[in-house]
């Protein structure tokens, strides 16, 4: 049944947002620390369990493939609500601060990648 | 006219199914015809969100793009943080946890020196422009990494709601840099297997890592979305008692 896909996504996505809450309390910050991280991994493990028991089955997979296949359109209408407008209308330190360090970071990122594949 | 107001109000949801629906459809289109392929669909429907997001608040003065438009309030819920999470989640369908755990000591080194390199070059804008009080210093840096790391810092330290504010358009504006940036330099810097993706978490911002991605190549979208997922948390922990700290010390 495909709701048994979109079930299993749901306690891996609420288990990993607990983890996250309960991570982040444990370490003194009032935020979410890795839930989303955590959820992936669960349904990643989660996968593997079914794969092996027999359990994972096409139909299954598809409640959770569309979510995964939704992903782009919720980026877009996740875009069309961001506040662009005050971020470009507030100030010169605004934008500097927001792309000249992402400008840095790029131009880091080869030596990064270099120095770790040569360890 | 009324009446179908009244079904779009009623139904928020699927009227923003439907919009983005037709968002991607006319991006494909432009992207195929007029582009030959050149820029993929997916990154010019996200670019002209943002684009509906600007002109969205320029209309209503809101603080949710497109979304404070009555009838594109579908649109919001559907790009809330609860569908982006999900969505995301579901992405680890296609991911590999044996290349996760290969490149998860990459992803982590990366993730220290995003934050690093972020709050650093952050503070030291804040700087140039004449700030010279650790607090300000210290939230406008944080906002560079984040847009939910800045205000986090901010309230924190008990930074005014100006530089608050201010922190959030930084890390706005570095999603909408990293979301652009990405599929331009994606070739560039090599960013084309599950490795690179990982350490590509160095960027933060998980929405502008993933939809920075997403118009690169979908497959690389749950690697990078699993490292950049802890960089926020990462972000809060860090920015207002560590480099906090140091940046007191310096002064």
């Amino acid at each position: 049944m495909l709701i048994y896909g979109v079930a299993l996504l749901s306690f891996s996505y609420l288990l990993g947002q607990w983890l996250g809450e309960l991570l982040g309390k444990l370490i003194g910050i009032n935020s979410n620390v890795g839930g989303v991280g955590f959820a992936m991994i669960i349904l990643m493990l989660l996968k593997e369990l079914f794969e092996r028991k027999g359990w994972w089955k096409h139909e299954m997979i598809s409640g959770i493939d569309f979510w995964n296949k939704m992903y782009i359109p919720v980026v877009i209408a996740m875009a069309a609500s961001l506040n662009v407008k005050a971020a470009i209308s507030s100030g010169n330190l605004a934008i500097v601060a927001g792309i000249i360090p992402v400008i840095l970071a790029f131009a880091f990122f080869p030596f990064l990648m270099k120095a770790f594949k040569h360890n | 006219m009324e009446e179908l107001l009244k079904v779009f109000d009623k139904n928020a949801l699927i009227v923003g199914f439907l919009a983005v629906g037709l968002l991607a459809y006319l991006s494909d289109l432009f992207s195929k015809k007029v582009l030959n392929g050149r820029i993929p669909g997916s990154a010019i429907a996200i670019f002209l969100g943002l684009v509906l997001g600007y002109v969205g608040g320029v209309f209503t003065g809101g603080d949710k793009g497109l979304s404070d438009i009555p009838i594109f309030r579908g649109v919001g819920v559907l790009g809330g943080s609860m569908f982006r999470d999900f969505a995301i989640v579901a992405t680890a369908l296609g991911a590999s946890f044996l290349l996760i755990k290969k490149s998860g000591l990459l992803g982590l080194i990366s993730l220290i020196f995003g934050i690093l390199i972020f709050f650093v070059s952050g503070v030291a804008m804040a700087w140039l422009w004449g700030y010279r009080d650790a607090v300000s210093l210290a939230t406008i840096g944080a906002g560079a990494c984040t847009y939910i790391v800045g205000p986090v810092t901010g309230a924190a330290l008990g930074a005014s709601s100006e530089v608050i504010a201010l922190s959030i358009a930084a890390g706005v504006l570095k999603t909408i840099a990293v979301t652009i940036f990405t599929p331009i330099l994606a070739e560039k810097i090599s960013l084309n297997d599950a490795g690179s993706a990982m350490a590509f978490g160095i960027m933060g911002t998980s929405s502008g890592v993933a939809a920075g991605l997403a118009a690169t190549d979908p497959k690389l979208v749950p690697y990078g979305a699993v490292t950049a997922t802890f960089y926020t948390g990462l972000g809060c922990l860090l920015c207002p008692s560590l480099l906090y700290y140091l940046i007191e010390i310096l002064l």
